[in-house]
């Protein structure tokens, strides 16, 4: 019980960490696409947990609102749009895509490990406190992302309308029925 | 750390909620199954395919993208409501570029007819 109650922090983290991957390595391991929608949907709010527990309450609400939500019923339209089967497994399970998926692997490791390094990913990161001060005053983290996205990163911030605006345009042209772009300004056909 | 506790049990009950009562459902309930019990019964027509099988309009894929991109516009507004007094002048014109950048995009989706369902 004592040492519960020392390391909780610790046995949270890691709970919720190995819930994360267990849920990701379902997202793979299922063979019904709708079950590893479900499991993405799982992994999604034990990350939102996580960002609760690095004291970004904030990120937290955003990823259950944005990820576990909206991308969520995204995916799943497009599990029914794409006329997914079950698939064999040798059939999809790494075909010809090993060499990518290691190297993917062996990159994403490097990038850990020179963060790591680096410092600015170690197990010590900014305390509670940075990540609610408002111009040296503490406030909560909403406000501090406010005051730190439209003052201090406003170019990324502008940046984001023109990424968004293209994902709108884009989904607008491969929706139309005839995908080809012959007269501009035509109205979707029936 | 202490005040998600009551999250954490909601979460709990919210969950284990529906799992106990299909749970006690399966075991008192009469089993008798037969083929005419699931029909469609006075509404709907019988499914001649799985939904799997079945290829649903792309129009479901363009509402789901327009849902996500102005649900994510929609997120950028909290922080900047909150410190709406704040960042003055200087936000409220930062944002209204930000929301004058994807005005474009709404009136482009509204002309192509991408609202409209039939």
């Amino acid at each position: 019980m004592e040492f519960l109650t020392a390391h909780f922090v610790e046995i949270m983290f890691y709970t919720l960490a190995a819930l994360t991957v267990a849920s990701a390595v379902g997202v793979v391991a299922f063979r019904n696409p709708v079950h590893s929608a479900i499991s993405l949907l799982a992994s999604f709010l034990f990350v939102a947990a996580l960002f609760v527990m690095r004291h970004a309450e904030f990120l937290a609400a955003v990823q259950v609102l944005v990820y576990a939500g909206g991308i969520m019923v995204l995916f799943l339209f497009v599990i029914m749009l794409v006329n997914v089967k079950r698939l064999d497994p040798e059939q999809v399970f790494l075909s010809g895509k090993a060499p990518a998926a290691v190297a993917a692997g062996v990159l994403l490791g490097a990038l850990i490990a020179f963060g790591y390094l680096a410092g600015s990913l170690g197990p010590v990161g900014p305390g509670p406190e940075a990540l609610r001060m408002v111009d040296g005053a503490v406030a909560g983290n909403t406000e501090a992302v406010g005051w730190l996205l439209y003052r201090q990163y406003l170019v990324p911030f502008e940046v984001v309308s023109v990424v968004l605006l293209v994902a709108m345009i884009g989904a607008i042209i491969f929706g139309r029925r005839d995908a080809g772009l012959e007269e501009g300004g035509g109205r979707m056909e029936q | 750390m202490v005040q998600y506790v009551p999250i954490v049990l909601f979460t709990l009950v919210a969950v284990s909620f529906p799992i106990v009562t299909l749970l006690i459902a399966k075991a008192v309930r009469a089993g008798s199954p037969h083929p005419v019990k699931g029909e469609p019964y006075e509404c709907g027509v019988p499914a001649t395919t799985t939904a799997f099988e079945t290829r649903f309009s792309i129009r479901y894929y363009l509402i789901a993208v327009l849902f996500v991109v102005f649900d994510v516009e929609t997120i950028f507004l909290f922080p900047w409501a909150v410190m709406f007094e704040k960042l003055a002048l200087f936000g409220f014109i930062e944002m209204m570029v930000f929301l004058a950048i994807l005005l474009v995009g709404y009136v482009y989706a509204w002309r192509r007819g991408a609202l409209e369902w039939a």
